[in-house]
């Protein structure tokens, strides 16, 4: 038994548990309990439900919203879109499903009390785009977490879930999950009939731009920690398009958003010599991905391509031409809220650089990559889909159970499943929520059996960073650098260079190849091994040599993913110098990978991609 | 160091502590009030300056990008209803703004145990709570079973 591992017990019985209380999280409580009337639903969080997760501070817009009462769109539509943005690899039925349900969500989220903005002349949502609607977005999460809190049993803050349970006898049954208050440091053992997990993508695990202070100011929370990923992982899940990491074109440093900007307001971007180089591209785009070049409107990964080129070429800065489309008091306030309500962070960095929108043009940059399930991107777990229309192979019984028993998902957890956004996270959850009530009642007589064996090894290893610190500063006077122990800080900073450099982050122009990334696994190999070496002085560092440990997991998936899928598909996301361009005969398929637990090893295949809409 | 705390205004009650979602607003040991321990993990979210009961906290933004001489404020009034924002420049100016956070009161969100129970076999069919109605629609769209075969 470990040093700190002797300690403070919780168990927590329940039906269905729920890890991660963003908007995925919310949206199962809320339907698990309509579904699930005495079940005990528990909803844990590792910081406060009221303001967690990547929306935390508030929204702008809802991304994903269909106006099928208007006529205005329909779940087809939707799926083409998605599909054609991310280059034809997605799963058309998560997406229609999603689609088909999330106007529901919506409205719900109006009747709520969430203000959004109408259309004076039409009385309908004022749309951004084609898909998203403005809202008054500041107190989204708080609305949304309210009506999680009376759905739950009980939500349980500032409690890290770590790894998930097995159970005993069926190594593919999940039976729950630990963790520990980070504030208290209590052990928790979740004993759960069925799992959703609902946890956040992956901030932080290419370096960032920023590297002092505002390596804070990553477009994605620095507290997505990839658990959406490495839970599962962990838990022998198969994962797909786990290399289909997401750059972002956004306002410099501050990340704002562009979306309001270039959709509603119709502001243009040139380089600094004042032309508009996206449509000079075209030819060249043309020739790296055939057919989808032509695809209305520019696929994200295309856009940001074209302006990268131009980055290279000494054109930059890339600007914004802002000071063009706020023509008027209104358009001001909107384009102001539009960062006030989701990236407040654009309003300091304008004050502090003296830049008036209304007066001059703000420079654009493409971010470090991120691994979401969420945006427009598709990282995620392999998981069933609806009953009444999905391919029988991406059919398994329960909508959005994964490929292990028990164990469901939502939002940035599912893979394939692109430009959900908050709405459609929520809906997701939602879907999830009420597969996992069906099959907690379709298992009654069958339920987990706890494992002890397992729930003393993960005390005794959540709690060791503690023991590295205690017993690794007896050997020196002060100070940060030891030889027996690093802070995860140490550790992270390792796994960002690592990244950014061998798998394609922005020193390289997002550029990798082969020889790169299998040097970058054998030194990811290393750092793996560090991480029995992590030394934590404090419950806080505790949690960071945790998210440390799932950052680094995932981060291993996307490398072994960019590896094995041997083309270039969405250029302006990354590149194989060695394979440039698209592959559609070899590579119009999903990258799949799995963990074996027993064998410590990874296993990669390509799962089909089936496309149900013409 | 993104967000700070003044001393004079600080009464260490901890709500900052409690909302912060990169769990980096502490409480000072020695004295007694909120710091921020990691600057380098702060989003600039703003949660613990709306929280903070006495305006004890305020933004100084990332060292990395962001001269001084800045300030955004915000006052959140959740009875009210409302968002303000008062933003200074470098050189001095000033832009006020104030937004709409919520129609309805705070706690009046009906949970789903108070509709009536639906039936357990609704649990075979695709709609969810509330569907059809909340589509606004007429019925739930499908796509026809046969994508099934095709495999």
């Amino acid at each position: 038994m470990g040093l700190f591992s002797s300690r403070k017990t919780r168990v927590v019985d329940s039906d269905v548990l729920i890890i991660g209380g963003g908007f995925g999280g919310c949206g199962v409580a809320y339907e698990s309990r309509y579904w699930g009337r005495d079940m005990k639903i528990v909803v844990v969080e590792k910081a406060n439900i009221e303001r967690s997760g990547a929306v935390a501070h508030g929204l702008s817009a809802i991304n994903c919203y269909m106006g099928m009462q208007w006529g205005e769109n329909q779940p087809d539509d939707f799926v083409r879109y998605a599909r054609g943005d991310l280059l034809g690899l997605v799963r058309e039925d998560l997406l229609y499903d999603i689609a088909r349900h999330v106007d529901s969500s919506v409205h719900q989220f109006e009747e709520w009390g969430l203000p959004i903005m109408k259309d004076p002349k039409t009385g309908h949502y004022q749309r951004e785009g084609r898909w998203q609607i403005m809202i008054h977005g500041e107190s989204y999460k708080p609305i949304v977490a309210e009506a999680a809190r009376k759905s739950a049993t009980e939500v349980i803050n500032r409690v890290m879930v770590t790894h998930l349970l097995m159970d005993r006898t069926r190594p593919n049954r999940v039976a729950g999950a630990v963790g520990f208050n980070v504030r208290d440091g209590t052990f928790y053992v979740f004993r759960a009939k069925s799992v959703v997990v609902t946890a956040g993508g992956a901030s932080h695990i290419f370096r960032p731009r920023s590297i002092g202070e505002g390596a804070g100011r990553t477009w994605y929370s620095p507290w997505s920690t990839a658990s959406a990923y490495t839970l599962l992982i962990q838990a022998g899940a198969k994962m797909i398009q786990m290399e289909n990491r997401i750059v972002l074109t956004r306002f410099k440093d501050g990340y704002g958003p562009v979306g309001a900007w270039f959709l509603l307001l119709k502001t243009y971007a040139t380089n600094a010599y004042g032309e508009k180089y996206e449509a000079s591209r075209f030819d060249e785009i043309k020739a790296l991905v055939g057919k989808y070049a032509e695809i209305k409107p520019m696929p994200t990964c295309l856009r940001n391509h074209a302006m990268i080129q131009e980055m290279k070429a000494g054109k930059g800065p890339i600007y914004m031409h802002t000071q063009e489309s706020l023509d008027s008091k209104e358009k001001e306030e909107i384009g102001w809220e539009d960062f006030l309500d989701m990236t407040i962070d654009q309003a300091v960095v304008w004050a502090s650089q003296n830049i008036d929108p209304k007066e001059k043009p703000s420079e654009l940059i493409a971010s470090e990559p991120y691994v979401m399930g969420s945006h427009a991107t598709c990282s995620g777990a392999w998981a069933s889909g609806p009953e009444d229309f999905a391919p029988s192979d991406y059919q398994w019984g329960y909508n959005r159970m994964t490929t292990v028993e028990g164990l469901f998902g939502a939002g940035d957890t599912i893979g394939g499943s692109a430009h959900k956004f908050s709405s459609g996270s929520f809906t997701e959850g939602r879907i999830a929520g009420k597969s996992a009530v069906k099959y907690v009642l379709d298992h009654a007589n069958d339920p987990p059996q706890i494992d002890e064996a397992q729930i003393d090894t993960y005390r005794e290893l959540i709690f060791r960073p503690l023991e590295n610190f205690e017993v690794g500063r007896n050997e020196i006077v002060a100070g940060t650098v030891a030889p027996g122990y690093i802070y995860p800080i140490h550790g992270l900073q390792r796994l960002e260079k690592i990244m950014d450099e061998y798998a394609g982050g922005v020193s390289t122009f997002y550029l990798t190849n082969e020889p790169m990334l299998n040097r970058g696994l054998e030194l990811l190999g290393m750092l793996k091994e560090d991480l029995a070496h992590i030394g934590a002085d404090s419950m806080h560092q505790l949690q960071r040599a945790w998210e440390l440990n799932h950052r680094v997991w995932t981060a291993e998936a996307v490398m072994r993913h960019t590896l094995f899928r041997q083309e270039t598909r969405w250029p302006g996301y990354y590149y194989r110098g060695d394979h440039p361009k698209l592959n559609d005969d070899d590579w119009h398929v999903f990258t799949c990978s799995q963990y074996i637990p027993k064998t410590d090893e990874w296993q990669m295949t390509k799962l089909p991609v089936h496309h149900i809409l013409p | 160091m993104p967000t700070f705390v003044y001393m004079t205004k600080c009464d260490g009650c901890g709500k900052c502590v409690d909302i912060c979602p990169s769990d980096i607003m502490h409480i000072d040991p020695v004295y007694r009030r909120a710091l921020n321990i990691e600057p380098n993990f702060c989003w600039e979210c703003y949660s613990c300056v709306k929280e903070c009961p006495q305006n004890a906290i305020d933004v100084r933004g990332y060292a990395d990008f962001a001269p001084l001489g800045h300030s955004v404020r915000v006052l959140r009034e959740p009875e009210k209803g409302t968002v303000s924002w008062k933003i200074r420049y470098r050189d001095g100016r000033l832009k006020e703004f104030t937004f709409p956070i919520r129609t309805t009161p705070w706690g009046s969100i009906r949970g789903p145990s108070q509709y009536d129970a639906p039936d357990t076999k609704g649990l075979s069919s695709p709609l969810l709570a509330h569907e059809p109605e909340a589509l606004k629609i007429e019925k739930l769209p499908t796509l026809p079973a046969e994508g099934k075969k095709q495999v």
